[in-house]
């Protein structure tokens, strides 16, 4: 009973944050209510007994994302462009109308496919017991663990990526 | 007790407010935090999967594309500062030398 109500609390601020992300003109504002999306869906991720996602939603998204893209917007002048008017008024409703389609699509998508698959082996009390982040982790080395080695380079091509595009001259 | 069916629709609502973010702004700083907005639906149905389906490899898979996400977000970021020292403009319709 308290989940759910804690789940329809947390769903509402997600989607009307989300909305806010979107229709603000400041960048910086919408920085701050993504922040906020991003806190509530780490709160529906320990709802959902994922604790080790649910603190890596914060630390990455909340914390080192999210400060990168204000530091970001703060080391842009970007006065002039809290008026951009669009050019293209069709533009909006042709989004407008895509968007709705889309909903409608994904709606008919899992309205349609059957959502119960055969149950893997790991139920929740199973992880409870060995605890969220040891399942985690042993997955992570033992099945993922070439997944995970790649990531580390892909990293890697990311950092070597951001200084070779943001410096002014190599 | 949380059902599937409704964190599948939160999914859905979150990643249908990201693309039309996408869609209607042009302010491309805003258009990268809709992208964020969609990485985040998807994470939110793997999570909503691995609960249900007693199966941790959605868990894992959320990892993933959370470095995947890190690294989009350093790349993409640095591209926009790269973008307003030479254009002088974080509107998308006023870059479009490749466009044509």
């Amino acid at each position: 009973m308290v989940e759910t109500a804690l789940f329809t609390i947390l769903a509402v601020v997600t989607v009307i944050t989300a909305i806010l992300v979107i229709v603000q003109r400041n960048p910086v504002a919408s920085a701050i209510y993504l922040i906020i999306t991003l806190f509530s869906l780490a709160g529906i991720y320990l709802l959902l007994n994922a604790q080790f996602i649910a603190v890596i939603q914060v630390l990455v998204y909340a914390g080192a994302i999210m400060v990168l893209f204000l530091f970001v917007i703060m080391l842009l002048n970007l006065e002039r462009e809290k008026k951009i008017i669009t050019r293209h008024r069709m533009q909006k409703v042709f989004g407008v109308f895509l968007g709705i389609i889309l909903l409608a699509q994904i709606g008919m998508v899992f309205n349609s496919v059957l959502l119960e698959g055969s149950k893997g082996t790991f139920p929740p009390e199973k992880v409870a017991a060995l605890g969220n982040t040891q399942v985690v982790a042993r997955l992570l080395f033992t099945d993922y663990l070439l997944p995970f080695e790649i990531t580390s380079v892909l990293l890697l091509v990311a950092i070597i990526g951001a200084i070779v595009l943001a410096k002014r001259q190599i | 007790m949380i059902s599937l069916s409704s964190c599948l629709i939160l999914s859905s609502v979150l990643f249908t407010v990201g693309v039309l973010g996408f869609l209607l702004r042009r302010n491309i700083i805003v258009i990268f935090m809709s992208i964020e907005l969609m990485l985040n639906a998807a994470n939110l149905a793997f999570v909503a999967f691995s609960r249900f389906l007693n199966s941790m490899d959605g868990q894992i898979f959320v990892f993933f594309v959370m470095s995947v996400a890190a690294a989009e977000a350093a790349v993409g970021l640095a591209i926009i500062i790269a973008l307003y020292r030479t254009r002088e403009t974080v509107n998308a319709d006023e870059v479009n030398l490749m466009k044509w």
